[in-house]
C-alpha cells in the first residue's frame, strides 16, 4: 500500500486539484531574499574571525556559498511549517528568522546564546521559530522530520516539515529508513539534499553510488525533483511544488539542490582535497549572492546604491551580534544540572535532587 | 483482586492510557494486525484504530526517531522493539536525540517517549537475541529505565511512564511475560523511583530487578530452608536507583548479594555497590557479592546458556559466602 501514486507526482504534472501557483514576490520581497543571503555570509564571515580568535571552539562549519539554499527554500514556508537540518546549520537558522544576536552568542558559548550556550554551533534550536535542530550526527535527523511531519499529520496543523541533509548524509540507513516511512505513511516532509559534492573530503564519486542522487526518491515511489542551488528563484520555485504536495496531497518528496561551500568543511580543514581554481572558478560561474543581484539589478528593483547599504546593515548586524556575544555572561556553573528532564505535570516528581 | 498475567498486565496499562490521552500513539513491528509478537498490544488496534496503532516496518532507528521527533511536537509515543536486542540498531535516536535533545537544545523541548519491549537470556536464542540492556541505557543522563518484575508493577510503573514527561526505557522480560499475579483495577500507579521489599529478611540483602528478582525470591526459599533470613529488594526502576532503600535494607542485614541479569562489566550492580560502599561502608559486615549474566556472549546450547544466567544456586553461594 505504498503510495502508489507519488512517484508520478513531479513538479508541473500533478494530477487533481489544482495547485496554488507560486506567489511572485514584490520587488521588496525579492530585495528581501538577498538581505537575507548576504546578512548570513557575513554572519559566518564574522564567526570565522571569531573562531580564528579563539573566541569560538570546537566544531564550526560555514555555510558560505550554499546561502540561496536555506534562503529560498525557507521563503516558501508558513511561518509555523517545521525546519530541522543538520551540523551546518547557521544559515538555516537565520533564514529561519532567528536572530544573529542568539546565533553568535551559541557559538560564544554563552547563556544568551539560542540553545543556553549548550549546543554550540552545531545545535542550534529556536522550538519558537519551528527550527528543531541543528543535529551533528550525519543522518540523525531524518527520523525525527518524519516524526514531526507524523506529529503535523496527526493533529492535522496543515503544516509541512522540511529537512535538510548533506550528499554524504544520503549513504546513513537512518535516511532511507525514514524516507521509507515518509512514503508508506504519506508524511508531509520535504527532503532537501544540499548537494555540496563533498562529504569533508571526499568527492561524491568515490562516496556515492547512483546518480543523480535523487533517484533514491524513485525507490521509494517519491516525487523526485532538483533545483539549481546558486539561483535563488529556481531554489524557490522547485521547492514550491514540493511544498504544495506535502501541505495540499501530504506527500513526501525528495529534492536535491545543486551548491558548493566555498570554505573548509569545518574552520578546522585545511582544504586539500580539492584546488583553489576549483574553487575560484565555481565563484566566478554561479556565486550565489553576486547572480541574483545581477538579476536585481537587470530587472532594475535594486540600484548598487542600494545594494551598499544592504551590505553596510548586514556587517553592521554582524558586528553587533559579536558585540552582544562578547558581552553577553557565561552560563552560570551551576546550569550544567539543568535541562536535563522536563517538569512532570501528570505524576508526582520522581527524581532525587540532583547531587544527592 | 484479578490475577492476571504479566502480558495482560501491560496490556491494560497501554489501553487504559491510550483511553484517557488522545496524544499517546503505540508503534512497532507487528503490533497491530498481528496483535503484537508477544501479544502485549492484543486487541489495541482493534480498540483504537490505524491511526494510533501502528505498524511500522523493520526500520528500529526510523521508527524510534520518528518517534523521538513526534514527541518534540507534543504527542506521547510508545514504541515497541520487538525486543530490546534490537534497539542497538536504533542506539543513535535513543541516546542522541531522545537523549540530549533537551538539553542541547536549552529546555525547549521535553521529550516525552516510551520506548518498551522485551528482553533478556535463558531462552535459548543466541547472543543477537539474549541482551538485558538496562545497564547501556541507564547510562543515558536522561534516561529513566524501568525493569517491572510482576505485574502489578507493570502495570503500575507503564501508566507512570507514559505520564512522564521525559524518555523513559521500559524493558519487560521475555520469561515474565505469562507470570501470574494479583492487579488491581483500575487506575493504580506505582511510583518510578521506588523499590520494593518483597520479602523481608534479616542477615543478608538480595538486590535484584525484573527476571532476577524471581532468582533472588527462589535463593532465599533456598537459604531460609538453611535457616539462614535473607531480604529481598526488588529495584523495580533501575534509574533512578531508590538509594533510600536500598542503604536501610544494607543497614539491617550488613550483607549484600547483588543478582543481575546483564553482563559484569559496568552492570548496574556495579554502580549499586559503588553507591553502597560510598554511603553505607561502616554498616557493611563483608564485601558485596555479584551475581550476574556471565562475562561471554549467551550461548545457545541449554547446559551452557544455564551456566550463564544467575541462578537461584549461584546466588545461594554468594550469600554464604558474605556470611563467612
Ligand atoms: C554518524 C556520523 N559519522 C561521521 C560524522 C563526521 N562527519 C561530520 S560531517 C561529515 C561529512 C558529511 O558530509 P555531507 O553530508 O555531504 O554534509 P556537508 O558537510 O557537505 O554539509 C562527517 C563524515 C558524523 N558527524 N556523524
Ligand atoms: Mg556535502
Amino acid at each position: 500500500m505504498a503510495s502508489s501514486g507519488a512517484k508520478k507526482v513531479r513538479s508541473k504534472e500533478k494530477p487533481g486539484n489544482s495547485p496554488a501557483m507560486l506567489p511572485t514576490l514584490t520587488p521588496s520581497e525579492r530585495v528581501d531574499l538577498l538581505r537575507k543571503m548576504v546578512l548570513i555570509r557575513r554572519f559566518e564571515q564574522k564567526a570565522a574571525q571569531a573562531f580564528m580568535q579563539a573566541k569560538i571552539r570546537g566544531f564550526c562549519h560555514l555555510y558560505i556559498g550554499q546561502e540561496a539554499v536555506a534562503v529560498g527554500s525557507i521563503s516558501t514556508l508558513h511561518p509555523t511549517d517545521a525546519v530541522i537540518t543538520a551540523y551546518r546549520d547557521h544559515g538555516h537558522a537565520l533564514a529561519r528568522g532567528m536572530s544573529s544576536r542568539e546565533c553568535m552568542a551559541e557559538l560564544f558559548g554563552k547563556i544568551t546564546g539560542c540553545s543556553r550556550g549548550k549546543g554550540g554551533s552545531m545545535h542550534f534550536f529556536s522550538k519558537e521559530k519551528h527550527f528543531h535542530g541543528g543535529h551533528g550526527i550525519v543522518g540523525g535527523q531524518t527520523p525525527l522530520a518524519a516524526g514531526i511531519a507524523f506529529a503535523q499529520k496527526y493533529n492535522g496543523t496543515g503544516e509541512v516539515t522540511v529537512c535538510y541533509l548533506g550528499d554524504g548524509a544520503v549513504n546513513q540507513g537512518a535516511f532511507h529508513e525514514a524516507l521509507n516511512l515518509a512514503a508508506l505513511w504519506k508524511l508531509p516532509v520535504i527532503y532537501v539534499i544540499e548537494n555540496n559534492e563533498y562529504s569533508m573530503g571526499t568527492h561524491q564519486s568515490r562516496s556515492s553510488a547512483g546518480y543523480p542522487l535523487v533517484k533514491r526518491a524513485d525507490g521509494y515511489d517519491m516525487a523526485g525533483i532538483t533545483a539549481n542551488g546558486n539561483d535563488v528563484d529556481d531554489v524557490r520555485e522547485k521547492m514550491w511544488d514540493a511544498v504544495q504536495l506535502a501541505r495540499t496531497e501530504s506527500l513526501p518528496s525528495l529534492v536535491e539542490i545543486k551548491t558548493y561551500r566555498y570554505r573548509g568543511h569545518s574552520m578546522s580543514d585545511p582544504g586539500n582535497y580539492r584546488t583553489k581554481e576549483e574553487i575560484a572558478e565555481r565563484k566566478k560561474e554561479s556565486e550565489p549572492i553576486s547572480m541574483f543581484k545581477e538579476r536585481l539589478y537587470k530587472e532594475k528593483v535594486l540600484t548598487e546604491k542600494e545594494y551598499e547599504e544592504i551590505e553596510r546593515q548586514a556587517v553592521a548586524e554582524a558586528e553587533d551580534a559579536i558585540a552582544f556575544a562578547e558581552a553577553s555572561a557565561e552560563p552560570e556553573v551551576a546550569t550544567v544540572f539543568e535541562d536535563i528532564h522536563a517538569p512532570e505535570d501528570q505524576i508526582a516528581e520522581f527524581r532525587p535532587p540532583i547531587g544527592s | 483482586m484479578a490475577v492476571i498475567t504479566m502480558r495482560e498486565a501491560l496490556n491494560q496499562a497501554l489501553s487504559e492510557e491510550m483511553e484517557r490521552d488522545g496524544r499517546v500513539i503505540l508503534m512497532g513491528e507487528e503490533v497491530a494486525e498481528y496483535q503484537g509478537a508477544y501479544k502485549v498490544s492484543s486487541g489495541l488496534l482493534q480498540k483504537f484504530g490505524a491511526k494510533r496503532v501502528l505498524d511500522t516496518p523493520i526500520s528500529e532507528s526510523g521508527f524510534a526517531g520518528l518517534g523521538v521527533g513526534a514527541a518534540m511536537q507534543g504527542l506521547r509515543p510508545v514504541v515497541e522493539f520487538m525486543t530490546w536486542s534490537f534497539s542497538m540498531v536504533a542506539y543513535d535516536q535513543i541516546v542522541n536525540n531522545a537523549g540530549a535533545i533537551r538539553y542541547m537544545s536549552g529546555g525547549q523541548y521535553s521529550i516525552p517517549i516510551v520506548f518498551r519491549g522485551s528482553s533478556g537470556a535463558g531462552l535459548q536464542v543466541g547472543a543477537t537475541h539474549s541482551h538485558t540492556p538496562e545497564n547501556w541505557y541507564a547510562n543515558v543522563p536522561a534516561m529513566t529505565v524501568i525493569t517491572p518484575a510482576f505485574p502489578d508493577d507493570a502495570k503500575g510503573l507503564l501508566k507512570s511512564a507514559i505520564r512522564s514527561n521525559n524518555p523513559v526505557c521500559f524493558i519487560e522480560n521475555e520469561k515474565l511475560y505469562g507470570f501470574k499475579g494479583e492487579v488491581p483495577e483500575g487506575d493504580v500507579l506505582t511510583t518510578i523511583g521506588q523499590a520494593r521489599i518483597c520479602r523481608e529478611g534479616s542477615q543478608v540483602t538480595l538486590i535484584a530487578n525484573s527476571a532476577s528478582t524471581h532468582v533472588a525470591l527462589a535463593s532465599a526459599e533456598q537459604l531460609a530452608a538453611d535457616g539462614i533470613s535473607a531480604e529481598v529488594v526488588d529495584l523495580r526502576t533501575i534509574k533512578p536507583l531508590d538509594i533510600p532503600t536500598i542503604l536501610a535494607s544494607v543497614v539491617k542485614t550488613s550483607r549484600v548479594v547483588i543478582v543481575e541479569e546483564n553482563k559484569p562489566f559496568a552492570g548496574w550492580g556495579a554502580q549499586v555497590a559503588y553507591e553502597i560502599q560510598h554511603r553505607a561502608f561502616d554498616s557493611l559486615d563483608a564485601p558485596i557479592e555479584r551475581v550476574t549474566g556471565l562475562d561471554v556472549p549467551q550461548p545457545y546450547a541449554r547446559v551452557l546458556e544455564q551456566a550463564v544466567m544467575p541462578s537461584a544456586e549461584r546466588v545461594t553461594e554468594a550469600a554464604k559466602k558474605t556470611l563467612g
